[in-house]
């Protein structure tokens, strides 16, 4: 099978450039890379359907184009099409609810994140684990607890960013 | 015949466009969806008699013959399939009705909401009857687009969040999917699956290896397969109380399918099977484990959605005719019972006004028919004797145990352990939310976090009264699954068949081309 060298090379940079946009965070970088990796995938079915230039349904078996793989193309073009219409409508929709365009935090990955922090400060409080006994026990107890600290901040972050929401949501 | 074949394809997509014009009139809609769905469900059930006797029929759409144009076959597995998801969409749908009287519509803008479902159904329907990949493709992608709409339904902002995450991944599965057909089409000129498996047979192992791994990849996103179903607990409970149980009872349940029809059909020679049995261990544990940890019920239930998908696996696995009858056994059993939970799981939330099991208590007292509704699939679900899911997994765990492989003994270990392991975190869940006294709710401090708080879950308003539709609805569904038990010989025997049907492509490729293919 001969297959057009130049092809190959733009379906690899499309192939490239669209995973890499769909990890994006922002949804308008998804939707674009959502289309240059379909665009990638209808060109890796031309390039499978064998060399061009031959009219389909004429001409001698040989030289007749696969049909095929261009209705395959013309379906996928059509999915394409349907689906980033119904991505840019969510995207709008995102954007009245919540003024963002990017994915947001997981609310479950929210929660156990507090609780880490949570949960490792009851250890480190206890210190009296370690191998210098009292002393290294006083010394933890008496000290600065930036632990502590830095999880009221980060659960008054959060509170924040909800109150945030709630107030953009009963803007709506 | 077959013209009842193409019906069950052609009644729900037409039924939807029906609808979409009654759009001002939802009770019409209401009507066109039930009718259609029963229409469908008695035209599956005569099938899958028609079928059992006669043998499977494949029709060759247009007239054009089968290499060439589009087929459909059906199967013993693909009626089984279609019955099985025809009645359970029924169910979901009268649900929904109850759900939409009573609401006043609120939640959900009636007038998308019928068509969608239909297509979704279409999608469904359509991808059990597929005879060529493309066509597969195309069903996938006509019951995800359904889905995007469906789990989005009312645009709140958890549900656009979680939507989102949904279809990103699903278009990754998709384009895995088509890229994975475009190969194969470039390494053997044809998408008919009967045609493929002569094909595929005659290319170099390295080559088979990979368009195989691609597959069972795409696949593996949609049935949510260890590796990738890391999607599946965070966005399908976000969705509404219907929407949801019909996600988890079908949609994956299409991939597994799918899983099926690639593993017997497509590439017969089992290589992977040994990757297949990890994967299902993992998938089982990895889930049943997250499940253990959550405090709210929907999240429980995708979680051990994701863990008995292992279960599927380990039948196709085994790669023996008993392996897939009981893999048939437990994919009905499972739909029946998951689309059940989580129905009755909408039932508590309208009672309690959450899905948080910490912030639920006293419902027993209140209203005991949902109790009894949840805890009858719970057990089955649990695998507690004689529900079906007890029957399911005996026959996975004799299969086995013929098989007699050390992944198939370890396999046995890991799914007695994982269905303990469920009916511990249902047990829990069930004991907080029915047996607790509600002035107990207050005082008690869960380790878990608690979604609600920050957001999670969305409240709903407590109502004290419960349509008698929709626990209707439940109590049929819950019927439905103890008949899988009061039955259980003559549909087991209808598995075992249906398994020796798909073990090895011959039947299949007999059935598609008569005459024999090339």
């Amino acid at each position: 099978m001969n297959a057009s060298l130049t092809l190959v090379i733009i379906m690899v940079i499309l192939y490239a450039v669209g995973v890499y946009l769909l990890l994006e965070r922002s949804m308008t970088r998804v939707l674009l890379g959502f289309l240059l990796l379909g665009n990638a995938t209808n060109l890796l079915l031309l390039i499978v359907s064998g060399p061009s230039g031959a009219a389909p349904f004429f001409g001698e078996d040989d030289t007749v184009a696969d049909p095929l793989p261009q209705a395959f193309i013309l379906t996928a073009i059509v999915i394409t099409f349907g689906v980033s219409a119904f991505l840019l409508a969510l995207i709008y929709r995102s954007w009245r609810l919540a003024n963002a365009d990017v994915v947001g935090d997981d609310s479950e990955d929210l929660a156990l994140a507090r609780r880490r922090t949570s949960v490792a400060v009851d250890r480190d409080v206890a210190g009296d684990d370690t191998e210098f006994g009292i002393r290294a026990a006083a010394a933890v107890s008496t000290a600065l607890d930036l632990t502590v600290q830095e999880e009221r901040e980060e659960q008054e972050s959060i509170a924040e960013k909800l109150r945030q929401q709630a107030e953009r949501r009963s803007d709506s | 015949m077959n013209t009842l074949t193409t019906l069950v394809v052609l009644l729900p997509l037409l039924g939807a466009a029906a609808a979409l014009t009654q759009a001002k009139r939802p009770r019409v809609q209401t009507l066109i969806a039930v009718s259609v769905l029963s229409a469908v469900l008695v035209i599956g059930a005569v099938l899958l008699v028609t079928v059992d006797a006669n043998g499977a029929i494949a029709v060759e759409l247009g007239g054009w013959s089968a290499p060439f144009g589009i087929v459909l076959v059906v199967d013993r597995l693909a009626a089984l399939m279609l019955v099985v998801s025809a009645a359970v969409l029924l169910a979901v749908l009268v649900f929904s009705v109850g759900q939409g009287l009573a609401d006043g519509d609120r939640e959900t803008p009636v007038s998308i909401y019928y068509p969608t479902y239909l297509i979704l159904a279409t999608g469904v329907f359509n991808a059990f009857v597929a005879g060529d990949l493309f066509n597969l493709y195309v069903s996938f992608e006509i019951l995800l687009v359904a889905s995007y709409v469906l789990i989005t339904v009312g645009g709140t902002a958890p549900r656009i969040r979680a939507g989102t995450v949904y279809i990103v991944v699903s278009l990754v599965s998709s384009a895995i999917f088509l890229a994975a057909i475009a190969m194969i089409y470039g390494a053997t000129g044809t998408v008919n699956i009967a045609q493929l498996t002569v094909r595929l047979a005659q290319l170099p192992e390295d080559i088979q290896l990979i368009l195989h791994v691609m597959l069972l990849i795409g696949f593996g996103i949609k049935a949510a397969v260890f590796p990738l179903s890391f999607w599946l607990p965070d966005s399908y409970p976000m969705a509404p109380a219907p929407v949801t149980a019909v996600f988890a009872g079908l949609l994956t349940k299409v991939g597994v399918y799918a899983i099926i029809r690639t593993e017997m059909i497509i590439f017969p020679d089992g290589k992977l099977n040994t990757v297949l049995l990890i994967v299902a261990a993992l998938t089982m544990i990895v889930g049943i484990l997250g499940a253990v940890a959550q405090s709210d019920i929907k999240r429980l239930l995708s979680f051990t959605l994701v863990s008995h998908i292992g279960y599927m696996l380990f039948g196709i696995g085994i790669d023996t005719a008993a392996g897939l009858a009981a893999a048939t056994y437990y994919i009905v059993h499972h739909i029946t019972v998951q689309t059940t939970l989580f129905l009755a799981t909408g039932l508590i939330e309208r009672q309690g006004g959450t899905t948080g099991i910490n912030k639920l208590g006293g419902i027993l007292k209140t209203s005991p028919m949902i109790g009894v509704l949840f805890f009858i699939p719970m057990l089955s679900l649990g695998g507690i004797p004689p529900f079906s899911g007890f029957l399911g997994k005996l026959a996975l765990f004799e299969a086995g145990a013929n098989n007699g492989s050390v992944p198939a003994w370890v396999l046995i270990g890991c799914g007695a352990l994982v269905s303990l392991l469920t009916l511990y975190a249902l047990a829990r869940a069930w004991s907080m939310i029915f047996w607790r006294d509600s002035d107990e709710v207050a005082s008690y401090e869960n380790p878990l976090p608690d979604l609600a708080e920050i957001g999670g879950s969305p409240e709903v308003e407590s109502v004290r009264t419960t349509p008698r539709i929709m626990v209707g609805a439940t109590g049929a569904m819950v019927a439905v699954s103890v008949a899988l038990t009061v039955f259980a010989t003559p549909l087991f025997d209808l598995s075992a068949r249906a398994g020796e049907n798909i073990d090895g492509p011959g039947y299949y490729v007999t059935t598609v081309f008569p005459g024999g293919s090339e």
